[in-house]
């Protein structure tokens, strides 16, 4: 008997909700780690990039408005969709960063259980981080956090799934909308992801994913007017090219979470500050009186 | 303080109709002979007042055009050596020093800004040209109370969240506007932390920040902790750029702003940014109209509107447009502009001739694109820098008085039908410092609050500050946060 012929996926950009390919028709050949060749990407283009701000911003007032409790609960969900596909994101990572199946689970484990730890964080962040303020008069005043707004996100190069899921999540479960440019060379991983965001209740355009070069893309993500914040994790190591986007970012004062020297231990426990860079302090002032 | 009362409470509800000498009183100037200015000062480094590189520059009183003193001019060399000198300090004695005896300093510092309080106060508004009555009962008292709340966190930081290790050297550079209360924000939690400072006061407004060293030499503060280089916009750049600055904080314009987060790129400096502002204050149709009138008041005049949060755009709801404009043009009438040492006076000089030449030609842009000016009846002293308060009706969002930050008393008149459109135009701006909503109903309050991008909302009040309460912008009106707990995440390496 004939051995199957296996059905290859497709993989595409996730933008506003929706898997399009690159507007410019260009794709790119993605190896695995021993340079196998397993699939062409899609190579995110300008204005892919300019489409998925728009949907990011489009989706904001939406996902910020939403209740914490809501967005803890849709963060829960795609964890829970995710252990499902437990298996298929252990092959994923083997396939892409070249772990053996014991390790690549544990990286899934490991994401799984972070995104379910910041799901968590969503309706205590406000708590954690906002106060009433004693003010020396009779005033009511509080300060509490809000989303920034529009953040991109350049993902790790090295970590195509604990590394997204680190970056992504503390954005996200705050309120903010994220264009994500994953790894050049793992971006598999981040297309499953995006299909698994896609069914797991979290609302079209708060999570835009770009396959393709962040030397190419993230230009035009770090002078874009209507983008409030950029982590440029994903160049950690290319000192010239992050200095190159710090200095873009600053034409309209983008928060800017700078890349380290190199990549992060992404099993270690994230800080609040993955949350807090992303977090505006908004305090409220109003008389008391009779 | 929070109870900084708007200029009005003499007169909350002007009975007579609108003339310029209805209010006429007897002149009743605060004596200056509280204050020794000296005909020349110099840097303030390592604990010990020294001479300058560059070359001296004058500063003026606004109000008359009169020399103060002969101010000396940081260049490169100096602004290394202040840098040096607060390493020093920094290392050796103020991240050693246990935070209960930082605490102690500053609670000294506290008590002899108000012992000193009067002084300042004068100096204050002679070399800015504010009133007596608001340098006097906002600007010092505040400034005292900024280092009294921060001198009680130096040894609670373990409490605060953002862990206990200071940065190192803060580079910091603030405006002419509030002069000595833009230093207390910058000065007082940088030390709390256990940084060390070095601090360039405006060009145009040097003097208190110069009085405030002596204070630093008569609280016996560690030599370095704080050093004062003075001059231009060569000045602060040199210090922005120093590699030994481990900390950046800037108050000032969003394109300087935008310079230094450029010159910062790449490094590991930590940045905090209060830029400009071009803040909607919205009035709906059931607010207490007498008392959004003296909030618009107090939102735009205060300060001669030299305010980054000031209210500079009046969003009025239209069915109560014109009577709001009405109330607001008598109220206006009652401002007394002039001597800004009169107790008297409501609004004080424009701070230099560039800030007046600016108001000016945007005012006149304002006419130009179609906006009707409005002023008082006014009588201006001779010499100096005024200008009358100023209102524009007509104003639509392509205006660039609508957009522009004027920096001045000149407050542009939008209106508004729905809540859904008052959140669009006030949200329609690259800014986000602050907002103001007058409405006698709770839950649209609240509501308004949670949709108006901004750092601070005042409701049904405007221009509070407090040394608890965080202050800083949203989007272009930049980032960090000072007062407040939030305040000391600016300067510790736990905090963001």
């Amino acid at each position: 008997m004939a051995a199957r012929v296996d059905v290859r996926k497709t993989y595409k950009l996730y933008i506003g909700g929706a898997f399009p390919r690159s507007e410019s028709g260009h794709s790119y050949a993605v190896e695995d780690a021993k340079g196998g060749f397993v699939a062409n990407a899609a190579l995110a283009s300008r204005k892919d990039a300019r489409d998925a701000v728009v949907a990011a911003r489009a989706a904001f007032k939406g996902w910020a408005g939403r209740t914490a409790y809501n967005r803890a609960q849709v963060l829960y969900r795609v964890a829970e969709v995710m252990e499902d596909r437990r298996p298929q994101f252990s092959l994923a990572v083997q396939q892409s960063e070249g772990l053996n199946a014991g390790r690549a689970d544990k990286v899934v484990d490991t994401a799984i259980d972070r995104l379910v730890w910041y799901a968590g964080w969503a309706d205590k962040i406000a708590q954690v981080t906002g106060n009433a303020n004693p003010v020396a008069g009779p005033f009511f005043n509080l300060s509490t956090p809000e989303p920034t707004g529009v953040v991109a996100v350049l993902a790790p190069q090295r970590s195509s799934l604990l590394g997204l899921v680190t970056t992504l999540a503390p954005v996200v479960v705050t309120g903010n909308t994220v264009v994500v440019v994953s790894s050049y060379a793992r971006p598999l991983p981040a297309v499953t992801f995006a299909e698994v965001l896609a069914t797991s209740d979290v609302p079209g355009g708060v999570v835009n994913l770009l396959t393709g070069s962040a030397a190419t893309v993230a230009p035009w993500l770090a002078s874009h007017m209507d983008v409030n914040a950029i982590d440029l994790v994903g160049v950690a190591g290319d000192a010239a090219l992050a200095t190159d986007l710090e200095v873009a970012a600053a034409e309209n004062l983008k928060r800017v979470r700078r890349a380290p020297a190199a990549e992060p231990d992404w099993a270690a426990e994230p800080g609040l500050d993955t949350m807090t860079d992303f977090l505006e302090t908004k305090t409220v002032w109003h008389p008391i009186g009779v | 303080m929070a109870d900084n009362s708007p200029p009005s409470d003499r007169t909350a509800t002007p009975r007579t109709p609108v003339g310029s000498n209805v209010f006429e009183y007897a002149p009743a100037p605060e004596s200056r002979s509280v204050v020794d200015i000296r005909a020349s000062y110099g840097l303030f480094v390592g604990g010990e007042f020294v001479d300058g590189g560059g070359t001296a520059f004058k500063t003026i009183n606004p109000a008359t055009e009169e020399v103060l003193a002969e101010v000396a001019e940081a260049d490169e060399a100096d602004v290394d050596a202040a840098v040096r000198a607060a390493r020093r300090a920094y290392e050796r004695v103020w991240s050693r020093m246990p935070g209960a005896e930082r605490a102690k300093y500053l609670y000294r510092i506290a008590r002899i800004i108000q012992e000193r309080s009067r002084e300042l106060a004068v100096l204050e508004s002679i070399d800015n040209g504010k009133p007596i009555r608001e340098s006097r009962d906002v600007d010092v008292p505040t400034v005292a109370a900024h280092f009294f709340y921060y001198a009680g966190w130096a040894d609670k930081l373990e409490h605060a969240g953002y862990g206990t290790t200071p940065l190192g050297v803060a580079g910091q550079v603030i405006p002419w506007n509030f002069p000595l209360l833009m230093l207390a924000w910058k000065i007082a939690p940088a030390l709390a932390c256990g940084n060390t400072v070095v601090l360039k006061p405006a060009e145009t407004t040097p003097l208190t920040a110069l009085l405030f060293a002596e204070i630093c030499q008569q609280a016996d503060l560690p030599p370095g902790v704080v050093n004062i280089v003075t001059g231009a916009g060569e000045t602060g750049r040199a210090l922005v750029a120093h590699p030994g600055v481990d900390k950046v904080a800037f108050t000032g314009s969003t394109d300087v702003g935008r310079a230094i987060a450029k010159t910062v790129a790449g490094t590991e400096k930590k940045v905090t940014l209060e830029l400009g502002g071009k803040a909607a204050n919205i009035v709906f149709e059931d607010a207490a109209l007498d008392q959004a009138v003296e909030g618009i008041v107090n939102g735009i005049f205060f300060n001669q509107g030299h305010v980054c949060c000031a209210g500079s755009r009046l969003l009025v709801q239209e069915s109560v447009a014109e009577e709001l404009l009405a109330r607001l043009k008598r109220r206006m009438s009652t401002l007394r502009v002039g001597d800004p040492l009169d107790k008297n006076t409501d609004v004080g000089a424009i701070n230099s001739a560039e800030q007046l030449a600016r108001i000016r030609e945007l005012a006149e842009v304002g006419e130009a694109e179609g906006a009707g000016r409005w002023s008082p009846e006014c009588e201006l002293p001779a010499h100096g820098f005024w200008f009358v308060p100023t209102l524009f009706t007509g104003v639509t969002q392509a205006h660039r008085i609508a957009r522009e930050e004027i920096f001045g008393p000149v407050l542009s008149v939008l209106t508004f039908r729905t809540p859904a459109e008052a959140v669009e135009k006030a949200n329609n701006t690259p800014y986000g410092l602050s907002a103001g909503v007058w409405t006698e109903k709770g839950s649209r309050i609240l509501k308004m609050a949670n949709e108006l991008r901004a750092g601070v909302v005042w409701a049904n009040t405007f221009n509070k500050f407090d040394p608890t309460s965080p202050f800083g912008g949203y989007k272009e009106s930049g980032y960090g946060r000072e007062g407040g707990r939030h305040g000391l995440a600016s300067y510790l390496k736990g905090g963001s």
